[in-house]
């Protein structure tokens, strides 16, 4: 028997898949500044084909998507009829460009003028790029890019998905993603944990996949394996069948076995996925994400506005925990009255409360609309401030909190040197709340939305396991609570670690309620606490991992 | 050819999806349609000629119209311009 190759990579829930590949066809490629060799004629007619064609393309696919998706696929479908464009065009075409060139030197003009322009036009600069590698693809008969499309159900193969690819996924046609590039934090991550697909990221080795091939995709253990013996597709399948069945027993609030409770709340970004998580068990939310409410803003909404919006959220959770994290801005999330322009290093940069002490009319504006909104209300709302890293901005945080009217005011632990001190920044914060997202890239001083540097971005890791732990004890000492609202949560072994590290809560993508639930549901708090110990001792995420798997199998 | 000037009344001014929705009305019209703010006049079918003028909440704009329909293809542009589009 031949034994087959494994590929390795981060696995995305629990979930496995068996279908055949489709791959993502590779970027576009830059054309070259090359001279045409036909009339001008012949060019222009090539350029007005291809970009005709692509508006089609483009509306049809926006057809077949409809909602937010058609919207999105319209404005690109009306940039590739744009007059102004098609005249830019043609006058490159007449001064010799191929019909290439002179859209790709076109769109990259408008690109700029549109990225010059900051605040939401110039978060949009980069559709334009997406417009004209269509109509270049077109041009030189590459498949199209984007994610392939097929009739038959198939296992998607990409290096790493955009954010403008996820908007257009079928998910009724892709039964799991791979990707070679990109970690646990990654866009494809972040998405296959909200819709509940299966994925396995940063699978170098996926790279040798190719279209047609039968592949058995594994979550649970991060493996993707070619033709697969039959063998093993049934007992993954029953595997899967068999966790289904544990996470459809396990309801009601989280517990461990012997009682001890955890709360499990859900990370929410709008008033959609505050429904999603009631409708999904959520004993409330632990992170709701203020910027989506205000990204695309030249200005932040009025009090009233925003008020409006917090009410129809809070209205979802009636007698339940809301934690609010007011506007967290800078670095991969700018906003244009908050966010300084040209910082050559914005996650180091004024971001989150830094950007808020610094304007903080909009900081008072916001808490007093918070709470206007929780006087309305019968949720219990609480607030938490980013990027925190002193305890003097926890003092002054809570200290404003209060003043304007919002009795519980916490921080979030996301910088090293708030968790170090934890000891001094505890005692001025009504409870922290460690983002293990961030905590982890600063930790490791590796941008977590850079894939070379993916391998470092792993919460598993005993360097944030052991700052975690030190938030832990300092939460136990002085009696204040300590959440957790990264994506770390939503992993089930490394949710039970956290909760032997101190973690009181949980907060993650309510997709990963169940099976969380289902996993810290089968021990104590003495197995969480002995499993935390060995994971916070290993010299490695790797072996923190198997520590724990080993101990419990 | 029809012509009017006014003061620019979505709160955001003329930006994305305001602007998508304006240059939308234009080409339905099937009229010719240019947009002028202070020296610069842009072909208003062009979201990109649009969107260049960075036109903000209050400025004033000339519609110019030209077509066989230029009276009421102006009347509806300068409904939906005078109308806050981000309230």
């Amino acid at each position: 028997m031949v034994t087959t190759e494994l590929i390795r990579g981060v696995g995305i829930g629990r979930g496995t898949a068996v279908g055949p590949v489709l791959r993502m066809p590779d970027p576009v490629p830059d054309p070259a500044d090359a001279r045409r060799d036909g009339s001008a004629e012949d060019e222009q007619a090539r350029a007005t084909e291809a970009l005709a064609a692509t508006s089609a393309q483009l509306r049809a696919r926006g057809q077949a998507a409809g909602g937010t998706a058609a919207e999105v696929l319209d404005a690109l479908a009306m940039m590739a009829d744009d007059p102004a464009l098609a005249a830019d065009v043609t006058h490159r075409i007449d001064d010799g460009a191929t019909a290439e060139y002179a859209i790709h030197a076109a769109m990259a003009s408008f690109r700029d003028m549109l990225a010059s322009m900051g605040g939401y036009l110039g978060e949009r600069a980069g559709d334009l790029d997406d417009v004209a590698r269509r109509a270049i693809a077109h041009l030189m008969g590459l498949p199209e890019p984007g994610v392939p499309r097929s009739d038959t159900p198939f296992i998607l193969v990409a290096r790493d998905l955009a954010p403008a690819d996820t908007a257009t996924l079928d998910l009724d046609s892709v039964l799991a993603l791979v990707t070679t590039d990109g970690g646990p934090t990654s866009h494809t991550a972040i998405l296959a944990r909200e819709k509940g697909i299966t994925a396995v990221v940063g699978a170098t080795g996926a790279a040798e996949l190719v279209d047609g091939d039968q592949v058995l995709v594994d979550a649970e253990n991060g493996t993707v394996e070619r033709d697969p013996d039959q063998e093993r597709v049934d007992l993954a399948l029953q595997r899967t069948a068999a966790l289904s069945a544990i996470r459809a027993a396990s309801t009601g609030p989280g517990r461990l076995a012997d009682g001890h409770a955890v709360p499990l709340l859900a990370n929410i970004g709008s008033i959609d996925s505050a429904r999603e998580a009631a409708a999904r068990g959520a004993e409330g939310v632990g992170l709701f994400r203020t910027e989506v409410l205000f990204l695309g803003a030249e200005k932040a909404p009025s009090i009233d506005e925003q008020a409006d919006t917090y009410r129809a959220v809070f209205a979802e959770f009636p007698d339940q925990k809301v934690v609010v994290r007011v506007l967290d801005a800078g670095a991969d999330k700018p906003l244009a009255f908050l966010t300084d322009q040209g910082e050559e290093n914005p996650a180091l940069g004024r971001r989150g409360l830094r950007a808020l002490q610094a304007h903080e009319q909009v900081l008072r504006d916001q808490l007093t609309a918070l709470a206007k909104a929780a006087a309305a209300s019968d949720a219990h709302v609480q607030v938490m401030a980013p990027m925190v890293s002193t305890p003097e901005e926890a003092e002054y945080f809570r200290a404003l909190a209060h003043e304007l009217g919002v009795p519980t005011a916490g921080v979030m632990v996301e910088v090293p040197s708030a968790a170090i001190l934890a000891d001094h920044l505890v005692p001025h914060a009504d409870f922290v709340s460690i983002g293990t997202n961030d905590l982890t890239q600063y930790v490791f001083a590796a941008d977590r939305l850079l894939g070379t540097v993916a391998h470092l971005q792993d919460p598993w890791h005993p360097a944030v396991l052991r700052l975690i732990e030190t938030v832990g004890r300092a939460g136990a000492e002085n009696g204040v609570p300590v959440g957790i609202c990264g994506e770390a949560a939503a992993d089930p072994s490394l949710a039970i670690v956290l909760v032997g590290l101190g973690a009181t809560t949980l907060s993650m993508s309510s997709t990963s309620i169940a099976d969380v639930r289902a996993e810290l549901s089968q021990v104590t708090l003495d197995d969480a606490r002995r499993l935390a110990a060995l994971a916070a001792s290993a010299p490695s995420a790797e072996a923190a991992r198997r520590a724990v798997a080993d101990a419990r199998s | 050819m029809a012509e009017r000037t006014l003061a620019v009344a979505s709160a955001n001014g003329l930006h994305a999806r305001p602007a998508a929705l304006f240059v939308k009305t234009v080409t339905d019209s099937g009229q010719q349609v240019q947009l002028t703010k202070g020296e610069r006049s842009v072909n208003a079918a062009s979201i990109l000629g649009v969107v260049s003028l960075g036109i903000e909440h209050g400025d004033e704009v000339t519609v110019a119209v030209d077509g066989d329909n230029a009276d009421a293809t102006l009347d509806a542009l300068v409904t939906f311009l005078s109308t806050d589009h981000d309230a």
